[in-house]
């Protein structure tokens, strides 16, 4: 605790005492209702520990940011959020992810209950190699969210059009998911995630292997989905976090070093580390 | 300083004669192994194609009371060395099954005997001069000549060469893989579902693993005293018999389709894991929805290559009394029975030159099965593969 404090170079900016998890600027035009409250949070994989004494609170309805360079565990973080590291046999976890006032980690919290809460879109499209209505369909079926026929091709369609798919699918709907191209295969994760209607979704690098124009459609549509949904995002990409983000968070070797209102974080960041980082001056 | 264009493609002449060489010497060996393909399907096709043709000779058979009596008196005594003697024997059993035949002579044809049939297809005979000449009479009058062998298809064995057919052998095979495929299958797939997508990674589980690599290399008559040690001697399964051997063979399949399964389900990539576990599927969903329908063309041709070696296979049935002889075509799955290989087996042990052609009839048989069976693992994988 103490020596993550004394590699921070504080400057004279924020007003009142910070809580730990509190970013440093606040966003006035973002919501402020608790999503996610992590404190303490440590992570190893065997002997390797990946996160070190995270704090943050996620606030809902907001595109959070997580930036850093590579390694530094933003994605061991974000599979923290839906407890996806339960998959990876070495990890070991300590402290607190609290979500909906309950512990995430707890034994008697279904990691199963917790992925439909939590969603999750990954770096590289995969979307399965079923129909694309299936895989739309599939985990609302699973779930019992759905029990009629008509109901479950509402669903669809509302979880097409809410992923901006739906035009340049609705004729092809029987074909193969892995038939899209990638930006499209991408937005067809999305709409797979947002159809249980979860409260968060998770994206690790949901564009890096997209082109300019795909990456541009889907960072408008987290922009319309964040008035749905909490979406907590990790990108190498700086003006992607500009654009798209309310709240920036800095990783550098399993710390949280920064977590900013965006704004501030890209123009005049609290961190000797994140400004480096920003400006390109870090290796 | 860079190299000219010369002088690098003086040096690559060496390499490209080097993997001109290699090019060459491995179109030979594919050459070499394709010779001795040929040579051995093209020698137990000469060999074997007579045994699909059978000797049938036409000759008066006259249904008396004598006949019933001493069947070879229904046939006059020039030919009576001619007909098959398994046929002579059947002859009360016609004329009880058939009463209106009593008292009539009517010309038929029938089977001839191995000898006879041997001598028409120019092989070795130990018929006498008078009776070649005889043989060769009836074959100008257009009474003596080699008809397709139904009966190679449709009985059993027997030690008669003209009677036996590999039918009883067939069936039993049929019925010993059902056997197998039904144990083995389940068990095999659903150990490599577990050892693969669910057991935690610790030192029983590396034991088991390795262990199961170790069973596939096993000299399969090992499992063969393990059937009889097991299944005959400790839980009393009759021997002989289809059960006995197909649990046997399952032991050996086994190995085969948990290996081939698990390699199959490791070609699943993780991503597809991911995206179920994400969208909320417990493990099980998760192998159930799309890591094995994706995995399944692997698991069906694992399984149809362990179920084809299965087939193959004699020493363990050895073991477990199942080459034997079976001259009835059974299809319970607790009457004794044997297998195509045994069968093949058991005639090429026979003295009777004619058994020579019957056994690598046989072996034509058992490999056209063998190769529909690996070319439906083909098909099935192939289709089952187009579907994304
Ligand atoms: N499955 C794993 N097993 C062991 N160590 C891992 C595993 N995954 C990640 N790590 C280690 O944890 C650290 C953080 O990795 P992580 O993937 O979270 O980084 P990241 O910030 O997402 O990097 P990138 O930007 O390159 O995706 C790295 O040092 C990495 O080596
Ligand atoms: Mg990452």
């Amino acid at each position: 605790m103490n020596q993550q404090n004394a590699d921070i170079e504080t400057r004279p900016t924020h007003k009142h005492e910070r809580t730990p998890g509190e970013p440093v600027n606040r966003n006035e035009d973002a919501n402020h209702e608790l999503s996610v409250r992590v404190r303490d949070l440590k992570l190893w994989y065997g002997n390797n520990q990946a996160l070190k004494n995270i704090n943050i609170d996620i606030y809902q309805k907001n595109v959070t940011a997580l930036i850093g360079p590579s390694g530094c565990g933003k994605s061991t973080f974000l599979r923290c959020l839906n407890r996806m590291n339960d998959l990876i046999r070495s990890v070991r976890i300590q402290g607190l992810i609290e979500m909906d006032g309950r512990d995430v980690n707890d034994a008697k919290m279904d990691e199963v209950a917790l992925r439909r809460r939590v969603g999750m879109v990954f770096q590289k499209p995969n979307p399965f190699p079923k129909s694309i209505y299936e895989n739309i369909a599939y985990a609302p079926r699973m779930h019992d969210l759905v029990s009629r026929k008509a109901e479950q091709d509402e669903l669809v369609e509302r979880a097409l059009r809410d992923a901006g798919l739906w035009n340049e699918v609705k004729d092809k709907l029987q074909e193969p998911g892995t038939s899209l191209s990638g930006g499209q295969q991408q937005r067809l994760c999305i709409a797979r995630a947002i159809a249980v209607k979860p409260d968060v979704i998770l994206m690790d690098e949901p564009t890096s292997a997209l082109d300019p124009i795909s990456t541009a459609t889907i960072e408008d549509l987290m922009d319309k989905l964040k008035k749905q949904f909490t979406i907590v995002t990790v990108t190498h990409n700086m003006q992607q976090a500009a654009r798209v983000a309310d709240y920036t968070a800095f990783f550098h070797l399993g710390e949280l070093i920064e977590y900013n209102d965006t704004r501030m974080m890209f123009s005049n960041p609290h961190t000797k580390k994140a400004e480096d980082y920003i400006t390109g001056r870090y290796g | 300083m860079s190299q000219s264009f010369d002088e690098i493609t003086a040096q690559l002449k060496r390499r490209h004669r080097k993997s001109a060489r290699l090019k060459w010497m491995s179109m030979g060996a594919l050459i070499l192994a394709a010779a001795f393909l040929v040579v051995f399907i093209g020698d137990m096709l000469v060999k074997g194609l007579p045994a699909f043709q059978q000797a049938q000779v036409q000759v008066e058979v006259s249904y008396t009371e004598q006949s019933m009596q001493i069947p070879p008196a229904a046939v006059n005594d020039e030919v009576r060395n001619l007909v098959s003697r398994g046929y002579l024997r059947l002859i009360p059993g016609r004329m009880r099954d058939n009463p209106e035949l009593m008292g009539t002579t009517r010309m038929e044809w029938v089977l001839a005997d191995a000898e006879v049939d041997q001598y028409l297809k120019g092989h070795y005979t130990r018929l006498s001069d008078s009776q070649k000449r005889t043989v060769d009479r009836l074959e100008e009058a257009g009474r003596a000549e080699l008809r397709f062998n139904t009966r190679f298809f449709t009985s059993g064995d027997s030690k008669m060469p003209e009677l036996a057919g590999i039918a009883s052998a067939a069936v039993g095979t049929v019925l010993t893989l059902i056997v197998t495929m039904l144990v083995s299958f389940p068990i095999g797939v659903m150990t490599a579902v577990y050892l693969e997508e669910f057991a935690p990674d610790n030192r029983l589980t590396q034991i088991i693993e390795i262990n199961i690599n170790n069973l596939a290399a096993v000299p399969s008559i090992l499992f063969g005293l393990l059937g009889l040690a097991i299944y005959i001697n400790f839980f009393g399964v009759p021997r002989s018999t289809p059960l006995v051997g197909g649990l046997t063979l399952a032991l050996m399949t086994l190995p085969v389709i948990i290996i081939a399964t698990r390699t199959a389900l490791r070609s699943v990539p993780d991503t597809i894991r991911q995206a179920a576990f994400g969208v909320g599927c417990s493990r099980w969903q998760v192998v159930r929805d799309h890591v094995l329908p994706l995995s399944l063309p692997g698991i069906m041709t694992g399984s149809i290559i362990g179920l084809a070696q299965a087939m193959g296979e004699t020493a363990p049935l050895i073991i477990i009394g199942m080459v034997a002889f079976i001259p009835d075509v059974s299809t319970s799955f607790t009457n004794a029975a044997t297998v195509m290989p045994a069968q093949i087996f058991t005639w090429a042990g026979e003295p009777e030159r004619a058994f020579i052609e019957k056994t690598a009839g046989g072996i034509l048989v058992l490999l056209a099965v063998l190769i529909s069976l690996n070319a439906s693992a083909v098909w099935m994988r192939k289709k089952f593969e187009r579907r994304w």
